[in-house]
């Protein structure tokens, strides 16, 4: 207890300094009003990331062979379809919170406890949506963006949709008097996440120029996508920058 | 006495028709165009054991020979840019655009060599006779994950139909770029931002991520 404490104080001053140390020559994008400090923990995540969390799901992800991932993955979605099929009622999308309900039904059935997704088999897809998400579509502003060390990227608004999640997420609480069950839950659906993640590494440090900020872009893209439905539009834009479109014939440039 | 008109408005006809249909075949339409080369580099993919086997080198020519005919990097570049590309000068653009197409055709070619037994849906794409712009959409869909939306800007020019966005999974690879060039721009200038992305491309090359 103690030691971990002590732990969270050290981070918040390295957060502090880092904070400090880089705000000097970056101009603020709406989107980001607390970079220096996202910055820093961002930095942090790294750290973590490349000694322990990428490490695991590198060694899970040679280990487990596929149909292994597939059920584990299928396992803890099923826990999450509650959720997300909560979210669609709530978000008036009455047709997918049906379709949700209707997984959730077979795949705990049928698909023995959610390892298999007998449901995606019939053609009842899974639905995306979560609290962060019904926030949206509410009206509730999105709130700053914000870099939580092993969470990853956020806004207020998805972190307080995340946290409302999780509540309801009953794989939490059905194991909430046993810690040592319930933390190596969260332990392997942690590293399964991750090692999902480990096609798209390669992609982002070869094609960013700044990855904290690609990854900024890419997350905020993404979750405005993720509240249109995938449905195409105007992307709420992390800086509205107006673009001037060129007719670039350079051979039209007059001879001075 | 009337004849003359008449002749000389079928002779107009008659020449105008073959005119008319070239320019149709020159302009194969946005989503045509977007399912031949698609299928055209994933035939290539799969037949070629270098590409398979992670050849980059090889991998980036296809791309090269394949796909970037049908793309438009200056519009690219503008967009991806923003506000500041009007400050640059002619061939600052020329030099941004370079360097930017470099950068996404090492990463798109990455993306395409990690391909094995997906399959490409073509979602049904409808537009006007008189369109000039288009979004053509795909999805990705893979064996054991969620299918991935992958789609396609494409704008008209006398050139025939060019892509100007690939927008993945809701993020637009263009605009993705922005905030971190004009942070570039504000630091150095164009000129800076050229700077960066040419050592970017140029360590890339070397075979270590930057």
């Amino acid at each position: 207890m103690k030691q971990n404490r002590n732990l969270l104080v050290a981070l918040c001053a390295a957060v502090l300094l880092g904070g400090c140390a880089s705000n000097a020559q970056r101009a603020p994008i709406a989107a980001d009003p607390l970079e220096g400090v996202n910055r820093a923990l961002f930095s942090v995540h790294e750290g973590i990331d490349k000694v322990a969390l990428k490490p695991l799901a590198q060694g899970y992800d040679a280990a487990v062979p596929l149909p292994a991932k597939m059920g584990i993955g299928n396992f803890f979605g099923n826990f999450r379809g509650i959720a997300r099929s909560g979210n669609a009622f709530l978000q008036g999308k009455g047709e997918e919170g049906m379709n949700g309900l209707a997984r959730l039904f077979i795949n705990s059935t049928v698909g023995i406890f959610g390892l298999f997704d007998v449901a995606s088999e019939m053609g009842l897809y899974e639905g995306e949506e979560d609290f962060g998400q019904t926030l949206a579509v509410w009206g509730v502003p999105s709130g700053p963006y914000l870099f939580v060390p092993l969470l990853g990227p956020n806004t207020g608004r998805d972190l307080a949709g995340w946290g409302v999640d999780q509540y309801v997420n009953p794989l939490g609480h059905q194991v909430d008097d046993q810690p040592a069950l319930r933390n190596s839950l969260v332990g392997v659906s942690a590293v399964h996440l991750r090692a999902t993640l480990l096609p798209t590494d390669q992609l982002i440090e070869e094609a960013s120029l700044d990855k904290y900020a690609y990854i900024r872009a890419a997350y905020l893209q993404r979750r405005a996508s993720m509240v249109r439905d995938g449905k195409p539009g105007a992307a709420e834009d992390e800086e509205n920058v107006p673009v001037y479109e060129p007719e670039t014939t350079p051979a039209a440039t007059p001879a001075e | 006495m009337n004849y003359l008109p008449k002749l000389l408005l079928a002779a107009a006809t008659i020449l105008a028709v073959p005119a008319a249909l070239a320019q149709e075949m020159i302009l194969t339409a946005p989503d045509v165009l977007v399912q031949s080369v698609t299928e055209d580099v994933l035939a290539a993919i799969r037949q070629d054991k270098d590409i398979k086997s992670g050849n980059t080198q090889k991998t980036i020519n296809l791309v090269q020979s394949k796909v970037l005919p049908h793309f438009n990097f200056s519009r690219m570049t503008a967009l991806a840019v923003g506000r500041d590309w009007s400050k640059a000068s002619a061939a600052q653009k020329e030099q941004l655009a370079g360097q930017f197409r470099d950068l996404l055709v090492r990463t798109y070619a990455n993306a395409v060599s990690a391909y094995r037994d997906q399959k490409v849906r073509y979602k049904p794409f409808k537009m006007n006779p008189d369109d000039t712009d288009a979004l053509v959409r795909t999805e990705i869909q893979q064996p054991g994950g969620r299918p991935i939306q992958l789609d396609y800007s494409l704008e008209k020019t006398d050139k025939g139909w060019k892509v100007y966005d690939v927008v993945v999974a809701g993020v637009s690879l263009v605009t993705n770029y922005r905030s971190t060039f004009s942070q570039e721009i504000r630091d150095g200038g164009i000129d800076g931002l050229i700077k960066t992305l040419t050592e970017k491309n140029r360590a890339l090359e070397k075979g270590k991520a930057a």
